[in-house]
């Protein structure tokens, strides 16, 4: 007697989000068209269906944007921390109610499994609001004597890969500490920052203090354009997530203007398997490192360092868990593996593919019934990869694993900071000392020993080297939306300190000064413990 | 007539490495006094020199982050001794040079020194300030530390040359960074004195690295060496300033000029955690705390 191989039946998530046929951006309070009166089809990835018509902001949106931000600045700066706080809360509450909804419309517009964004992306997003609004009547003690004003107007350009969280992780912090905002989406994925306005508009709060553009590159291009002070600038302060490529672009573009920057760039991260470690939990951890997402993660764990004895034994456990793996509709609570975000993306990642095939890396993939339309990639896992091949240098943003292999510590360190970037890095091993030594050696801005791909509000994420700087989460997070005063720093700038000092001849007048500035100072710094 | 003793003077040359070089490139620049005779001729560094002093940082730095934060504040804590020691040479050098009164000098090397106190208490406290355990919704132990960036490159304004030097090097030292000060070209014989009294402290060879030479010149070369990870600066012109931060395009270098900032001689200011940040990395760490 045969057994019918085990088959999953079709499990689609029913709840349906309530869609208008198009959007406008969000400026002032209210949704408005763009000026050019452009608009664009965002579609479903999956099905490559259009899910609704969004405005293309262009530059004088961009200009009505910073206006209605700077415009809700003194108000909002000046609400009482407790106030914002409330807001927050009640943001935080009401995404909550909304949250099954809400990862419905980010598996359609983004392709990533609904499993993924009801379990991961959505609680995270109310967490992080939930845990900024407590800082909005904090932010005297979090910084060891300073006290804290807004920076001002936010330009927080945000990418595909985890549209609503990307939003979540820039505006609570931004809206705790008194700042104004333009979000900018991503082209692909502007939809769940769109009802998260509606959202946000639903909770009370007041017109201005969040706006959201919807468009390309040509939109963010616009609002980088208007970084620092003066009339036809604005911003004092923009947040990116994205590419390496378009953060060295944008740290050009701030050069000399004053603008306070924080970026969150690109990654090729490590994840190192040492021969003694639960090597079960480490295939989960292997996989979910670089498959969580389709691989489209800033900080995948998408080279994968295995010691040389367990290599053939890993390899195998790793093929067999692969094939369990299932790729399809995002919408299917059964879905692994949802759909890549855009054609752009897919064709790039199979340009990686194949050349990790062509410079003589071996290609491992499970065969499965892809849907016709949409873009799909099938997981891959290159074997005999050498650190010179392009598929360990380049970051993919796609399902693909490269496999190497150490010998020592010393060489899987070395192995593991051989690159630009620095976002994260894992370690796998039962040993306590060996991973805490590996956790200082590894430069990485995130490390995750015998665990991958963990994220909390309250945790600092964020880059080294090429990866960006500036943290996003937590109280560290928070120095990326204030400008700090120190006593009598907020009230004075530097005097010419030679002329002054020359004027004062006698060492009596100097006394009387010395006595004087004393005087000043500690005025001040009561000025600023108020 | 027999000549009256002749002084000896000095040759001012580069710090690199722990030794004194003259500048590859064979440039000197005339040193005067304030009554515009020339006393000396400076060593005027290349970009070769640069170089040099990128690569001696380097190959130096992760020792001196690796080294516990205790053994760097008693390290600063010598350079404070070592300061101090040599207290009147410097008033000295800043009356002549700059023809202040020597009470002027007296406070800007009193205030410089005890800075280096200030940042020798520092060291073994930032993690206490700046980092911590971070209560995670989840069976996670999760802890945030501060590391240093690397090497960083220090862009020295002409004012208070001493108190400058030492403002903008004891943050990103006390930190675990290497530094390569560019000094003020408004007193090149105290940028040597201060090298020489480094050399004398405890301060490893390479952790510190003195350039006498012209910011515009050498600002270009800062930003885009792939080797420097950071950029400090102060009170500079905005051509200069500009020069810098378009290294934060060339390999992300975590660049702070500050503009709006007080006057060194603000110790609110200037002895906060805050001017350490911008050579500061953030690693957090997770590992399951349940099994």
């Amino acid at each position: 007697m045969t057994i019918a191989p085990f088959e999953y039946a079709p499990a689609p998530e029913s709840v349906r989000p309530l869609l208008a046929p198009s959007y406008g951006l969000f400026i002032g309070g209210e949704f408005v068209p763009a000026r050019s009166g452009k608009s664009f089809a965002t579609i479903n990835p999956a099905t490559e269906e259009a899910i609704a018509q969004v405005a293309d902001a262009g530059e004088a949106d961009v200009a009505r944007a910073v206006e209605a931000a700077r415009k809700a600045l003194p108000a909002w700066s000046k609400t009482k921390p407790a106030e914002r706080a409330k807001l927050l809360f009640r943001v935080a509450r009401r995404l909550q109610e909304r949250s099954r909804e809400l990862a419905v419309l980010e598996s359609m517009n983004c392709g990533k499994p609904i499993r993924e964004s009801r379990d991961e992306d959505l609680p995270l997003v109310v967490q992080h609001f939930f845990h900024h609004a407590g800082w909005c009547d904090k932010l005297a003690y979090a910084f060891a004597g300073a006290s804290a004003a807004p920076v001002g107007v936010c330009a927080q350009i945000i990418p595909w890969n985890f549209p609503l969280l990307m939003a979540a992780w820039k505006l609570a912090p931004a809206l705790a500490c008194g700042n104004t905002c333009i979000l900018k989406p991503a082209e692909t994925t502007p939809m769940t920052a769109l009802i998260l306005a509606e959202v946000l508009q639903e909770c009370g709060m007041p017109n201005g203090v969040v706006n959201v553009l919807t468009g390309g590159p040509l939109t963010g291009r616009a609002l980088v354009a208007r970084a620092g002070k003066g009339p036809s600038k604005g911003i004092d302060k923009i947040a990116f997530t994205g590419s390496t490529e378009v953060g060295k672009a944008i740290a050009r573009a701030c050069a000399g203007t004053g603008t306070k920057l924080t970026l969150e760039l690109g990654g090729k991260s490590p994840n190192i398997v040492f021969a003694d470690a639960a090597l079960d939990q480490a295939v989960e951890g292997v996989v979910s490192g670089i498959w969580f997402n389709q691989g489209e993660v800033c900080c995948a764990g998408s080279r994968l360092f295995v010691e040389e004895s367990i290599h053939d034994d890993f390899i195998e456990r790793l093929k067999n868990r692969m094939k369990t793996l299932r790729v399809g509709n995002p919408l299917d609570k059964n879905t692994d593996v949802g759909a890549i975000n855009s054609r752009a993306q897919l064709q790039t990642i199979e340009r990686y593919i194949e050349a990790g095939t062509a410079e003589g890396a071996e290609c491992f993939t499970v065969p499965c019934a892809l849907p016709a339309k949409g873009f799909w990639c099938a997981p891959r896992m290159f074997t005999g990869v050498q650190p010179s091949h392009t598929i360990a240098r380049e970051e993919i943003f796609g399902p693909v694993l490269s496999v190497m292999t150490f010998r020592t510590p010393d060489e899987a360190v070395q192995r593991a900071n051989n690159t630009t970037y620095g976002l994260s890095a894992g370690v796998w091993t039962e040993k306590g000392a060996r991973a805490l030594e590996m956790a200082n050696r590894l430069s990485a801005g995130v490390v995750w020993l015998n665990t991958f791909n963990r994220f909390d509000a309250s945790a600092p994420f964020g880059g080294y080297r090429e990866s960006g700087f500036g943290r996003e989460g937590g109280r560290q997070g928070l120095l990326s939306y204030v400008s700090l005063g120190h006593g009598a720093a907020s009230s004075t700038k530097a005097p010419s300190v030679v002329k002054s000092v020359k004027r004062s001849t006698s060492a009596k007048s100097v006394t009387a000064a010395k006595s004087a500035s004393t005087a000043k100072r500690s005025t001040k710094n009561k000025g600023a413990k108020r | 007539m027999t000549v009256a003793r002749v002084e000896v003077a000095k040759t001012l040359k580069l710090y690199i490495n722990g030794a004194f070089p003259r500048s590859e490139s064979g440039r000197t620049i005339a040193v005067k006094d304030a009554k515009g005779r020339v006393v000396a001729h400076a060593s005027h560094a290349s970009r070769k020199d640069l170089r040099d002093a990128v690569e001696a940082a380097n190959a130096a730095q992760p020792k001196w982050a690796a080294a516990t934060a205790y053994n760097r504040g008693q390290v600063l804590y010598r350079v404070a001794e070592m300061l101090e020691a040599r207290r009147g040479e410097f008033i000295t050098l800043i009356t002549s040079i700059e023809g202040r009164s020597s009470a002027d000098a007296a406070r800007e090397v009193d205030h410089a020194i005890d800075r280096a106190v200030c940042f020798a208490g520092w060291t073994d406290k930032i993690a206490a300030v700046l980092g911590g355990k971070q209560p995670v919704a989840g069976p996670y132990f999760v802890f945030t530390m501060p590391e240093a960036t690397g090497t960083v490159a220090v862009v020295v304004p002409d004012r208070t040359p001493l108190l400058s030097m030492l403002s903008l090097m004891l943050p990103a030292l006390a930190a675990g960074n290497a530094v390569i000060v560019i000094a003020p070209m408004s007193n090149t014989p105290l940028a040597a004195a201060l090298g020489e009294a480094l050399a004398t402290s405890d301060v490893p060879a390479g952790i510190v690295n003195i350039l006498t030479g012209v910011r515009a010149e050498l600002a270009p070369w800062i930003a885009s060496h792939r080797d420097i990870a950071a950029i400090s600066g102060a009170f500079l012109s905005e051509k200069d300033a500009m020069a810098l931060e378009l290294g934060c395009a060339e390999n992300l270098k975590r660049v702070q000029i500050f503009r709006d900032a007080p006057a060194f001689e603000d110790d609110a200011f200037w002895h906060s955690p805050f001017v350490m940040t911008p050579f500061i990395e953030l690693k957090t760490v997770w590992h399951p705390s349940a099994l």
